[in-house]
């Protein structure tokens, strides 16, 4: 089935079996083999990825459900020659051991913070009228959608800030 | 994944004609159940028909003084609404709670109604469930059935609704409206969405095959108090043991039956002026556990109260 998706800035022809993720069109058809496959289902995170600005799971989506929709991976984030500050911080925190939920973290975090940028609520803000602030908790909470088997989430987390703090 | 076609739905009434005309059709929006289903064969439709940009993803204000949330609208969105959030906490609250950001960045208000249970024998093919494969026997009756149902479940199944939001909206007094594969709107209470699982818990909701959700209407807000509050195992990302949702004088449970469980014991009780304490035992007088779920009534015994005391202060 034909599709077409804008991937990095680039739009990109796909003819997919309907059965394709978007996850296994970008690793498998694509070559884009920086979001991973942990579980496959969604509980895991590896595979975040931004879609239209928004982070979704892209193991859970069909390619064919994204034609015409603008979709940014690890490798549209930043590149080896050029680090994404998110990327930098991550290497300064040391904010991952193997690596493997790395891409994902990444995606999920730049999402995250445009979600607090327009003051969506979370089930740890509190006043739900007010400004929200990015708290440890309120940070921890948001990115729960994102394991860590490594369990580097104190560097994650300092990560996040690092570069929020930063770019705020 | 078993194979299937797929097409993109113009309009609703092209969508439910569609799914009238063509054999084990499903629709899909934000997918996330559906597809996490279909990979384990538990959902094998031959086709699916995506509604998900079909122009029913405002929020608008009705003329009764509440709002009509079109079934498109993402769970993020929802819960970010300032009218929601203002007038609604407890939708927000709810909301929040289920999932991760990830998923309620794609889920959608219909298909959050609509997500199946996630008792570990629905999941397994492996092993007997009423609800995937009719007439198999239900594995969870004397298994490991923790999470289970305490209201309403019966000797076929005893799954639980897994929804937070439901809950909410099932304190709120919400209704849905739908469309039919004949072309007919109608709308009615959504604490009458979903049945109790009977003989038949394979048949999960009355709508009828080809119906769609196209809208969640919310009333005028109750007056009093409104809180959410939800106990599970890790403090993010799990489904509930129990939940309750308080909106004024309305109390709904929620992981502990079929269908968010509505607590019209409770609310009598509280309507007389009786305690948050004694109106929760009321309700709970109707409740029974099949051995590892025995636990969730004195969850529920010792939350719901809390919860009830915590809207009536007024507190978020």
């Amino acid at each position: 089935m034909r599709t077409t998706i804008t991937v990095n800035g680039e739009a990109r022809a796909l003819d997919v079996d309907p059965r394709t993720t978007l996850l296994d069109a970008l690793r498998e058809t694509l070559g884009l083999t920086g979001s991973k496959k942990g579980c496959d289902h969604g509980q895991c995170g590896a595979c975040t990825v931004l879609v239209n600005g928004v982070r979704i799971n892209s193991c859970l989506s069909l390619a064919v459900m994204h034609d015409g929709d603008e979709i940014t991976t690890i490798e549209g984030v930043g590149t080896v020659e050029k680090l994404h500050p998110l990327q930098t911080a991550f290497l300064t925190e040391d904010a991952f051991q193997c690596g493997y939920c790395t891409p994902g973290q990444i995606c999920s975090a730049l999402g995250m913070l445009q979600e607090v940028a327009e003051n969506w609520p979370s089930q740890e803000t509190v006043d739900l009228a007010g400004k929200i602030t990015l708290t440890d908790d309120e940070l921890r909470e948001r990115m729960s959608g994102n394991i860590c088997r490594c369990s580097a989430y104190p560097q994650i987390v300092a990560a996040i800030k690092s570069y929020a703090g930063d770019a705020a | 994944m078993r194979a299937f076609t797929y097409e993109r739905a113009e309009s609703a009434e092209a969508a439910v004609k569609a799914a009238a005309e063509t054999p084990n059709a499903r629709f899909i929006a934000g997918g996330t159940n559906l597809l996490d289903l279909m990979k384990l064969e538990i959902e094998t439709p031959a086709h699916l028909i995506d509604v998900g940009r079909l122009p029913l993803a405002q929020i608008e204000d009705t003329a009764a003084g509440g709002l009509r949330i079109g079934s498109m609208t993402t769970n993020s969105h929802l819960a970010a609404d300032a009218r929601v959030r203002s007038h609604y906490p407890v939708l927000t609250q709810a909301i929040v709670a289920g999932g991760s950001a990830q998923l309620r960045n794609k889920a959608t208000t219909g298909g959050n109604l609509l997500q199946r249970t996630r008792c570990a024998y629905f999941y397994d093919t492996s092993k007997p469930c009423n609800k995937r494969s009719p007439g198999s026997g239900c594995g969870a009756l004397e298994g490991l059935n923790r999470n289970s149902a305490i209201f309403g479940a019966s000797h076929a199944c005893i799954a639980t609704h897994p929804s937070d939001m439901a809950v909410a909206l099932a304190a709120l007094g919400a209704s849905i409206e739908t469309l039919s594969p004949s072309g007919a709107a109608r709308a009615f209470p959504i604490i009458e969405l979903h049945r109790l699982p009977g003989e038949t818990p394979d048949v999960e909701t009355h709508l009828i095959p080809g119906e769609l959700i196209t809208a969640v209407v919310l009333p005028p807000p109750p007056k009093g108090g409104q809180v959410y509050r939800k106990v599970r195992d890790r403090a993010s990302y799990a489904a509930g043991l129990a939940s309750v949702a308080v909106a004024g004088g309305n109390i709904a449970l929620g992981a502990v039956a079929h269908k968010p469980w509505r607590a019209a014991d409770a609310e009598a009780v509280l309507a007389s002026g009786g305690s948050p304490a004694d109106a929760i035992a009321a309700e709970l007088a109707g409740a029974s556990g099949n051995g590892r779920n025995g636990f969730k009534i004195d969850l529920v015994r010792r939350l719901a109260p809390v919860a009830i005391d915590q809207a009536n202060r007024g507190r978020p």
